[in-house]
């Protein structure tokens, strides 16, 4: 199936991917031929085969629930680009009253 | 003298620092002076500890300098996964192999380089430099995990740590002419490695040789409260039980791994050794794995999936590169990432965004899922008549730089032997079988059945032990 710019640009607002149109067409040929190549799977018949999710099949594993010691709030803060006392800051995303 | 240090096994260096006869820091700053001489060739390290604390003269792995795939979080130093978006992110905890290793008396060296999150077979992708192949510096040394590789090559590190996702151990290794080992999915903890696809992750060790791959994963194996995919148990002792007789061990070969695409000298190389262990009298069983041909379409279905889903917690918010004065929140966090992901990252998210959209999801993701269970299935089949899987790890030895990567596709096929392991959850480990007529090494690539980590290092012990290739230096 042929990759449209227009959905190539909606997949990239998906991603959080700030891409120029220029950009997306660089990409896309590159794209395209990797999406023809695993169309491959479409011809293989997997009626009733149960899929595989997890090598293990381990499932809901869980420890007791007794407290233990988490990430401090500075060392957890370290690495934030912005900060406010002890919140993460980022841009507003609500209008002031 | 010196130099000797430099191409000792794991286990002789622990052995000498543990009786004094040599100390841990002497022992690192041999290593330390080597990566000054001859890293600014390789660029096998992203980050050197200059100051390296030696290890502690006791433990199995007692003074034994190891380099780290620079996706593993350590305190000292940044860990980037050879992105620009993670330049100065400092891990607020430790990866639990590191602090294993560190238990076990071994020096830190330092991280190496790698394709940008472990996006790639040639770390030509990451986002600082690329690693060149200690054999042949106009060769890649293949990838992800390209750094590690090379540096234990090169005699920069005696060990070090990997991850492989489809192949990012096993494919440098054999590229590398070193042996690395993925083991069973969930047999090594994976907390502290940073995710690229988490159904298909495993940390694993690259040595020089079999029986120090051995000994650093009985020190690194085992189960950890911190990882709830980790496997129940303690490990072996992995070293201890590694020499076995091949008399009797069903080695099958999967006919489509010595099918069209592989070159014929590594052909000749990994059927000559396969020989060797004939004449010792093991069985060899002609299997099939029909699926093979689907693998690295569901592979890249689930990888990019998975991958898509785990980088989306880089949004500048939290840690990581954020862009200057941004408008608003979603620009803020479209435009932090589209500066600081390189190319392939980018198009793998998309590709993971496109197989997960709501009207695309069954047609690829969920398909994809089936697939994998009818490739689980071809090995279980394909084990119910031998003991162990042998083949070539890559289908062609090292390749030049630049020459694959105008083309994601053929780079991806590098991986077609290797992607099987991670889908199904397996065990391998590739060894070197010799060099082709232009000096450069190939791997035999052995895999077994879940949980058979032991059967998988005692039968690539044992190619090591038949061939008995005479030890060879990259001319540096």
């Amino acid at each position: 199936m042929a990759l449209e710019l227009s959905h190539l640009r909606h997949l990239a607002l998906l991603a959080r991917l700030d891409l120029a149109d220029a950009d997306l067409e660089a990409i896309r040929p590159r794209l395209q031929a990797i999406i023809e190549y695993v169309d491959q799977l479409k011809k293989l018949d997997v009626e009733g085969v149960p899929p595989l999710d997890n090598a293990v099949d381990l499932t809901n594993v869980r420890r007791p629930d007794e407290p233990r010691p988490g990430l401090p709030a500075e060392a957890a803060l370290a690495n934030a680009p912005a900060v406010a006392g002890p919140y993460f800051a980022v841009p507003r995303i609500i209008d002031a009253p | 003298m010196t130099d000797d240090l430099a191409f000792l096994p794991a286990r002789e260096i622990a052995e000498r620092v543990r009786t004094r006869k040599t100390s841990a820091a002497e022992v690192a700053q041999v290593h330390l002076d080597r990566i000054r001489r001859f890293d600014p060739k390789i660029k096998a390290f992203l980050s050197v500890r200059q100051n390296a604390s030696p290890g502690a003269p006791a433990g199995p792995l007692a003074g034994v300098p190891v380099a780290l795939k620079d996706n593993l979080c350590t305190l000292e130093e940044p860990t980037t996964c050879g992105s620009k978006i993670l330049e100065t992110y400092r891990a607020p905890y430790e990866a639990t192999v590191v602090s294993r290793l560190r238990a076990a008396g071994a020096t830190i060296l330092g991280k190496t380089n790698l394709d940008e999150f472990a996006m790639g077979s040639s770390t030509e992708n990451s986002g600082y430099f690329p690693t060149r192949n200690p054999w042949d510096l106009s060769r890649v040394p293949g990838g992800s995990s390209g750094g590690s590789a090379a540096a234990v090559a090169a005699g920069l590190a005696t060990a070090s740590l990997g991850s492989d996702t489809g192949g990012s151990i096993r494919e440098p290794a054999a590229l590398s002419g070193v042996v690395g080992f993925k083991p069973t999915y969930g047999r090594v903890s994976r907390h502290g490695l940073v995710a690229l696809a988490s159904s298909l992750d495993q940390i694993g060790p690259f040595a020089r040789d079999v029986q120090d791959a051995a000994l650093v994963m009985s020190v690194i194996g085992g189960h950890d409260p911190l990882d709830a995919t980790s496997l129940p148990g303690a490990t072996p002792d992995y070293l201890g039980k590694l020499e076995r007789d091949p008399k009797g061990l069903r080695i099958g070969l999967p006919k489509e791994y010595f099918a069209d695409g592989l070159d014929a000298e590594v052909r000749d190389l990994v059927m000559a050794a396969i020989r060797a262990l004939e004449k010792r009298r093991a069985k060899i069983v002609d299997v099939a794995l029909p699926m093979t041909e689907h693998g690295i379409a569901t592979y890249y279905v689930v990888l990019a999936a998975e991958a898509s889903s785990n980088l989306a917690r880089y949004d500048g918010v939290h840690y990581g590169h954020r862009t200057k004065a941004p408008a608003g929140l979603i620009e803020m966090t479209s435009k932090s990432r589209a500066e600081g992901f390189g190319p392939e990252v980018k198009r793998r998210i998309l590709l993971g965004t496109f197989v997960l959209s709501s009207d695309r999801i069954d047609a690829y993701y969920h398909r994809a899922q089936k697939v994998r269970r009818l490739i689980a299935r071809d090995f279980e089949k394909a084990f119910e008549s031998c003991d162990v899987l042998m083949g070539p790890t890559s289908p062609t030895a090292a390749f030049k730089l630049g020459e694959k990567s105008a083309d994601p596709l053929s780079l991806y096929l590098c991986d077609v032997y290797t992607v099987g392991a991670n889908l199904a959850g397996l065990p391998g480990i590739s060894v070197p079988c010799g060099f082709t007529k232009g000096g450069l090494p190939a791997g035999l690539q052995v895999l077994g059945r879940p949980l058979d980590d032991l059967g998988v290092l005692q039968a690539g012990r044992a190619v090591e032990r038949e061939l008995n290739l005479a030890p060879q230096r990259p001319s540096l």
